[in-house]
């Protein structure tokens, strides 16, 4: 995706727009509205009702609240083992994928893709049907060795990752067939260690693609709700994530409240971007320069 | 596939020595490791859940199922999810068109800032989306105070759960359509204007045929992003039953009354749709691929 749209800033610059001016306005025009409406009016919104209250009601609101409060640090566990777990495997999986031909590698590549086509709720409901205590197909087990996974953050874990397995192995894969294995094969012929093929060549040149598909992992986990939701059973202080926590005040006529741990999913996402934004400008720059030499 | 082309080497013992052996094509390490890593890790998170909800599917039987996954209130949940994702990407697919047109072809104040701000849908958590729209639309809310006197509902609708389901498919559409976009040559469109063709003859004949492939999969991706999505919802819709449910939320609602059979098999026809939609959708994309060469 990024490798594509930096193309757009380097060609669009010969392309001729001789469309009439008054057109070209227009559909400039049309942007900008359809973009204030469906976009930047609900961002400033969030900001608004977030501090409807001062600063200082807003604090109250994330800090002096021992839910919110426990819904943020469970974020902050929750989150960070899901997209540490995907980021490994997905390394692993586009190595594998990309520098080896072998049957089933196009099967392995669909399975990749699938959790897009699986509803959030499904996703969650499958992790019921396996792990729940009372019918579960893991029940025995898990009774027997004294694990809760439904209902307890094993199990908000595990609904996260499933949704956000195709991250970073997708943002990886094109990357590295573009970038190729010469350079491997280079290191390889000259008697380096698998280790130092990996954190010597490979690494240094899919860095910046590897973080921008962390980042795209990391907000996508951080927002992620209907698995959560499906997983959680929703256990004061136990099983609220911030997102969760989110829907709960607003259940509860907290409006303020909501919007204010809205708010800092909304700055978290506004930093996504801004990441987005540097990292794109990173991969094309990484990418010329392999591409020159 | 990749085992499209038979060769010797490939026959399943073949397979079996290449893989036992570690003699595969490439003389680059970590193919064992990488592949044992990759499927576990696939295994667990993704077929392993996949197994357990078609297992409990067919411990139904035909007509309990049918009973379940094909009620009346199923059916009404179905043709409102299928119904709301379908008008929302083909929304996303006038919307997104409009916007790649105009970020790649256009040169106007603000075009970076509005390129980067199409992702925030991606970024941003749904609940926050859902938060937000829902009172942005309400009678005294800032777009409600003028569109509820019109008669138009933008929350707590039908039309509140197309809406918010344009907000986060528009993205797929314009990252699709912006790389294709941007690659085109220039000399087709010459060559056609030198011929005499209008701009919108040219357009119509000619620009929109080659971007054919990248809004179908960009229609693909929103639909499916607007089946699955349960997040936003909760927040827009009244969830009524009939009126304003959609099959995600008919599967939470099983759950929560510990009716997994009946949720896994509403879950399964949910499933079942996405898939082949997607499936659809890759043919007529690889067919239309075909055709534009």
């Amino acid at each position: 995706m990024h490798v594509n749209s930096v193309r757009t800033q380097k060609t669009a610059g010969k392309m001729v727009a001789n469309e009439p001016l008054w057109f070209r306005i227009l559909l400039i025009s049309l942007c900008y509205l359809i973009a204030s409406v469906l976009i930047i009016v609900p961002l400033i919104y969030v900001f608004v009702q977030a501090f409807s209250e001062g600063i200082s009601g807003w604090w109250n609101n994330l800090f002096n609240d021992a839910e919110t409060r426990h819904s943020v640090f469970l974020t902050l566990i929750v989150v960070p083992l899901a997209v540490l777990v995907n980021t490994v495997c997905g390394v692993a999986a586009a190595w594998t994928l990309t520098k080896f031909k072998f049957p089933g590698r196009t099967l392995l590549m669909t399975a990749l893709d699938l959790p897009f086509a699986v509803s959030p709720v499904v996703a969650g409901l499958m992790f019921v049907l396996l792990y729940n205590l009372r019918t579960g197909y893991f029940a025995p087990m898990l009774n027997a060795i004294g694990l809760k996974v439904i209902f307890a953050w094993p199990g908000l874990v595990m609904a996260t990752m499933f949704v956000t397995i195709p991250f970073v192995a997708r943002e990886l894969i094109p990357l590295m067939q573009a970038l190729g294995d010469d350079e491997e094969l280079a290191a390889v012929s000259l008697g380096a260690s698998p280790w130092q093929i990996f954190w010597r060549v490979t690494l240094p040149n899919i860095k910046w693609g590897l973080l921008f598909g962390v980042i795209q992992c990391n907000a996508r986990a951080i927002g992620e709700f209907g698995a959560v939701y499906v997983v959680s059973g929703r256990i004061e202080r136990e099983t609220y994530t911030m997102a969760l926590r989110v829907e709960k005040l607003f259940q509860d006529y907290n409006n303020p409240g909501s919007y204010a741990v809205a708010s800092v999913l909304t700055l978290m996402a506004l930093s996504t971007l801004v990441l987005k934004i540097i990292l794109e400008r990173m991969v094309a720059a990484s990418m010329e320069q392999s591409s020159a030499e | 596939m990749s085992a499209a082309k038979p060769s010797p080497n490939q026959s399943l013992g073949g397979t079996l020595r290449r893989l036992v052996s570690g003699k595969h094509r490439s003389p680059l390490p970590g193919f064992g490791p990488g592949l044992a890593v990759t499927i576990s890790w696939l295994t667990v998170m993704l077929f392993v859940p996949l197994i357990a909800l078609i297992a409990k599917s067919i411990s139904l039987t035909p007509s309990e199922f049918l009973a379940a996954a094909w009620s009346d209130r199923a059916r009404a949940a179905y043709t409102l999810t299928f119904g709301a994702a379908a008008i929302a990407a083909v929304v996303d697919v006038i919307l997104g068109l409009l916007f790649a047109w105009v970020i790649v072809r256009y040169r106007f104040p603000g075009r970076q800032m509005l390129d980067a701000i199409v992702d925030l849908p991606f970024a941003l958590p749904t609940a926050v989306a859902g938060l937000v729209y829902s009172s942005l639309y309400v009678k005294n809310g800032w777009f409600g105070q003028f569109l509820v006197p019109l008669g138009i509902e933008g929350a707590y609708s039908r039309f509140a759960i197309v809406l918010v389901l344009v907000f986060l498919g528009l993205p797929f559409v314009v990252r699709t359509v912006q790389p294709l976009l941007s690659s085109l040559e220039g000399d087709i469109e010459e060559a056609a204007a030198s011929l005499g063709a209008s701009r919108w003859q040219t357009f119509m004949r000619v620009i929109l045929p080659s971007l054919m492939p990248a809004l179908y999969t960009g229609f693909a991706l929103a639909f499916a992003r607007g089946l699955g999505e349960y997040g936003s919802i909760i927040f827009v819709s009244t969830n009524i039953p009939f009126k304003s449910e959609i099959a995600p939320m008919l599967i939470y609602s099983r759950l929560e009354d510990y009716k997994y059979e009946e949720a896994t098999a509403i879950a399964v026809v949910l499933l079942a749709g996405s898939i082949t939609t997607l499936m659809l959708i890759n043919w007529l994309e690889a067919r239309n691929r075909r055709y534009a060469r």
